[in-house]
């Protein structure tokens, strides 16, 4: 059972992969992400991942995604024509595609290598032996006890982390100052061409969020 | 007080005194300068008096001292040490050289008073005495090589005092370069001396070259080729032929300059080392006749320059290129006591003679062409004075000095026996036209029709010109770098006038402390010093001796009669005769031509050399191939690393992979 | 299923995010290949943290997550600055640090 479970969500996985990586318009990469992001989760429940699953589904999937979505609808960026950029991309760029297509392949046959040639004969097992309980492996008060205890500088630093970046992200996305706010506009530029993925036009006078979504005021 | 420390007091005051004048030049007020130089030279030369007196209380077989200050290095079997050299050779030069040194920086007092380059000026003389007392009292190769280095220096600095003057600049780096040629002759020399002696130290080389390291025979290959490399230095720093062009060209340098340097003290270096290396040069008699046919050559064909040069002071310095010549020859055949001598006499009347002509060149306002120059006699009669008796001492009339000392060195010369009968006869010759020239300088510059400056002076009026260079014509003005506004005449400055007295008395009377057969002073003072010579014999057969004297004696008078009657009696002669023969009047005015052969042959191929290397190895090789070069490849390898900082975020972010991809890979080799 | 295919996915999820990285021009899709990268490594550190039996590695996943969801935000943030800056939203036209 457990196989077939593996299987299935090993595809969502791949698929989800692959579909972020050829995918052009970018709301089909984000939803290709999130795809791959609940089968992810599927195999950390295999793992007997409980809480890390959930955390994935609720906080990754659920609100980081989300948060892209609403990006890649404000900024959008055109569909890309990968077959047609490659050919007419400056040497650069093609070039360096195909040696990054290569590295990437290099890079795959190590790990694989480095990952089972390994000469742990663990991994070849099914993992340690599960006890169920209260408190067992990957419940969330298990791994509540481990933040709280063994992890708990880890956790500090996260935390205050993700306050660091919640400033930087509203400091970086927000209103502009008077000293900038002229030098946004190129002189002589009307508002910017209408792009598909935008249901209005962006504002001439870029302020909050709200008054960009809510048109000029 | 030990002789040592009176010996390193002499060295200590004239270098006090340079320290003192060239770092104190703007505190010391006014003309302290010159004061404080002539003071530090004078308490050097009661240093030295101390030194005699301290050394002759010594036993005569211990009156050769060695006293080291500290050891410098010790490297490879060569010790090098700072040490001094005090016996009675060296004792008796530095009583010369500090002696006519503080008379001679007395008479610059007077003399440099108006220049703006006062201080500087005796900073560097003093300079000049303390090396040249180093190289005198210098007690190993080394020190002596450093001694012979510095006073080249100092002639160099002293030659071009006057720096705005481009004949001045140019004779200073002539002399320079000839010098060098002379400080390779001195390093070279010592090295071959070193290779069998095994030691720098002076008495040490001397004690083990009488032992035996050249071998037993004479002529050693190696000892012939250090003496001559050592007779190389020894002409190039007296101007003996063929390094003497500098000379003439030396008289660029203000005059005191000439007479101290270029008369008294630098030139007779040479004389000085080959009387301190007489033990080697014994044991190679080659290269002491070299040396004595150079010596010999030199005082004739200088003596025949003198006759046709129309500048004063050049006349003078090709006076003391030939009595130079008298020296080197004297101490070439054994003649040490007599060369000494001689040098000690020269020193009193050149200096004499020169400082008379300053004296003369500054009434005339500069001016210092003969053929400008008349019937002084009346307006300048200190001057006169002092022109007579140098010329007259000069040309070996008794009983001034100069007629005891010349006379000695031939007389020894003649006792030699064999070929020497040749030098005697040349000697004799030479003699005749010293005396020649010397009066025809005196005759024509004090005698005949007053000029117009002379009859200024008389009426009490210094003549004044407009400041040019003597030799070409030129403009000059007054300020630093250019000689000072006004003139120094002897009659009208009292500093002058001690100084000249001083030496006028050493040349009058120096002679008579070695009178032959009478008494020996200079022979037994020197005796320790040149104990171990076979030719220090003084025992003089009788005939010889009286011929000698009458012989030196009338060839005087003769010399003299001639040149009053060519320039006093009839003064057109000098004319008459250099239109009968005008192809030998160009031989002596063109200096016989060394310096065309000198520019031709060495100077002409070395600049030729000089512009292939700066055109094309320098410009091509170096510039562009070498150093343009190397900084292409540089660049060229900037730009191929340039390129990966491409801007392309991508084309990091695949660098990045391609490195895991690296590391993993190396790990994975690894296990 | 041994751990040793859970490893292979990530080895293969980390592989194709790096080719994302590299080829995609949009810089928000970049990222989105970059969260591929960082969850492949969460995969393993699940997969190994079963393997041995204790929870080190699952909460080494978590923190791995906070900081993907923090950088997410930064991340973000500057391409919206870009885009009011009236820039190209292209990688490739970001280059003003070329050397």
């Amino acid at each position: 059972m457990s196989s077939v479970l593996f299987f299935i969500a090993a595809i969502g996985v791949l698929a989800g992969a692959i579909g972020v990586v050829v995918l052009r318009n970018p709301i089909y990469c984000v939803l290709a992400l999130v795809v791959h992001l609940v089968a992810l989760a599927v195999l950390f429940l295999l793992l007997r991942a409980e809480f890390v699953a959930a955390i994935q589904v609720v906080i990754y999937a659920g609100a980081v995604m989300v948060l892209y979505v609403f990006v890649v609808a404000y900024v959008g960026g055109e569909a890309e024509n990968i077959g047609a950029r490659l050919r007419s991309a400056g040497p650069t760029g093609a070039a360096l595609r195909r040696a990054g297509a290569i590295l990437a392949a290099a890079l795959l046959v190590e790990l694989l290598i480095a990952l089972l040639g390994t000469g742990l004969s663990a991994i070849n097992r099914h993992g340690a032996a599960y006890t169920p309980g209260p408190q067992a492996y990957g419940t969330p008060a298990y791994i509540g006890k481990l933040l709280l205890t063994r992890f708990l500088l880890a956790f500090e630093i996260a935390s205050f982390l993700l306050l660091i970046a919640a400033v930087g992200g509203v400091v970086l996305a927000g209103r502009s100052t008077g000293a900038v706010r002229d030098s946004d506009q190129a002189p002589g530029d009307g508002p910017p061409p209408e792009s598909p993925s935008e249901p209005m036009g962006v504002p001439a006078i870029t302020g909050s969020m709200a008054e960009g979504v809510g048109g000029s005021a | 007080m030990s002789t040592a420390a009176w010996a390193w007091l002499v060295l200590a005051f004239p270098l006090a005194g340079m320290l003192i004048v060239a770092f104190g030049f703007r505190v010391v007020w006014g003309r302290g300068a010159g004061w404080i130089a002539t003071g530090a030279i004078l308490l050097s030369f009661g240093a030295s008096i101390g030194a005699l007196i301290s050394l002759q209380q010594h036993a005569p077989a211990h009156r050769q001292i060695v006293s080291t200050l500290y050891h410098y290095a010790s490297t490879v079997g060569v010790n090098a040490d700072m040490s001094i050299l005090v016996d009675p050779l060296s004792v008796f030069m530095i009583l010369v050289v500090s002696g006519v040194s503080t008379l001679i920086h007395l008479y610059s007092v007077s003399y440099m008073e108006s220049d703006r380059g006062y201080a500087r000026y005796f900073a560097y003389l003093n300079f000049f005495v303390f090396a040249m007392l180093l190289l005198v009292l210098a007690g190993n190769f080394l020190l002596l090589t450093v001694g012979w280095a510095f006073v080249g220096a100092a002639s160099y600095m002293l030659i071009s005092f006057w720096y705005r003057r481009s004949t001045a600049t140019r004779a200073g780096i002539y002399a320079f370069v000839i010098n060098v040629v002379g400080d390779v002759g001195m390093v070279l020399g010592t090295y071959f001396i070193f290779k069998h002696t095994h030691t720098l130290d002076l008495l040490g080389s001397f004690h083990a070259a009488s032992g035996g390291a050249f071998g037993h025979a004479t002529n050693n290959g190696d000892l012939v080729a250090g003496c001559v490399m050592l007779l190389v230095a020894a002409f190039a720093k007296s101007a003996q032929l063929p390094l003497h062009t500098w000379l003439p060209d030396a008289m660029e340098g203000p005059t005191p300059v000439s007479s101290l340097i270029h008369a008294a003290t630098m030139v007779t270096a040479g004389v000085y080392l080959i009387a301190r290396t007489h033990t080697l040069f014994e044991l190679a008699p080659s290269a002491q006749d070299v040396g004595a046919i150079v010596g010999v050559a030199t005082l004739v064909v200088a003596g025949t320059i003198a006759l046709a040069q129309p500048d004063i002071k050049r006349v003078i310095a090709y006076s003391t290129m030939s009595q130079i010549g008298y020296m080197i020859m004297g101490v070439s055949v054994g003649a040490y006591a007599a060369g000494m001598f001689h040098l000690m006499t020269h020193a009193f009347f050149k200096a004499l003679l020169f400082m008379g002509a300053g004296s003369l060149i500054g009434a005339m306002a500069g001016e210092q062409s003969l053929d400008r120059m008349g019937g002084l006699r009346r307006a300048l009669p200190f001057t006169f004075a002092a022109f007579v008796i140098g010329g007259l001492a000069l040309s070996g009339i008794p009983p001034f000095s100069g007629f005891f000392s010349k006379d000695e060195i031939l007389l020894v010369t003649g006792e030699r026996g064999g070929w020497h009968w040749a030098l005697y006869v040349l000697g004799y010759i030479g003699a005749l036209l010293t005396a020649i020239y010397t009066f025809r300088m005196i005759f024509r510059a004090f005698f005949g029709e007053p000029v117009e400056e002379a009859r200024k002076l008389e009426a009490g009026v210094v003549p004044h010109a407009h400041p040019a260079n003597p030799a070409t014509g030129e403009p000059e003005d007054t300020g630093v770098g250019f000689p000072g506004p006004t003139h120094a005449i002897a009659e009208r400055a009292l500093p002058m006038r001690v100084a000249m007295w001083l030496l006028a008395l050493g040349a009058i009377g120096a002679g008579l402390i070695q009178i032959p057969k009478v008494d020996f002073v200079i022979d037994d003072f020197l005796r320790p010093s040149f104990g171990n010579s076979s030719l220090y014999a003084t025992h003089t057969k009788n005939g010889l001796l009286t011929v000698g004297l009458v012989l030196g004696t009338v060839i005087g008078l003769v010399g003299i009669a001639i040149a009053y009657f060519a320039w006093v009696v009839r003064p057109g002669t000098a004319t008459v005769v250099r239109e009968r023969v005008p192809a030998l009047y160009r031989l002596l005015a063109n200096k016989w031509y060394f310096d065309a052969a000198l520019e031709r042959v060495v100077v002409a191929p070395m600049v030729a050399l000089g512009r292939l290397a700066r055109g094309d190895i320098e410009r091509v090789f170096v510039d562009e191939a070498l150093v343009g070069g190397t900084s292409a490849i540089v660049r060229a390898g900037s730009a191929a690393v340039r390129a990966a900082q491409s801007g392309f975020v991508r084309y990091y972010a695949a660098l990045l992979i391609l490195g895991v991809a690296g590391v993993s890979f190396y790990f994975l080799l690894q296990t | 299923m041994t751990i040793a295919w859970y490893l292979a996915v990530s080895a293969i999820v980390f592989t194709l995010g790096a080719i994302g990285v590299i080829t995609r021009r949009n810089p928000l899709v970049v990222l989105l290949c970059l969260e591929l990268m960082l969850n492949g490594g969460n995969l393993a550190l699940v997969a190994f943290s079963r393997m041995w039996g204790d929870g080190d590695g699952q909460i080494l996943a978590i923190v791995v997550l906070t900081v993907a969801a923090c950088e997410v935000c930064i991340g973000l943030g500057l391409v919206v600055a870009i885009y009011r800056r009236r820039l190209p939203i292209d990688v490739d036209e970001m280059r003003e640090l070329h050397g």
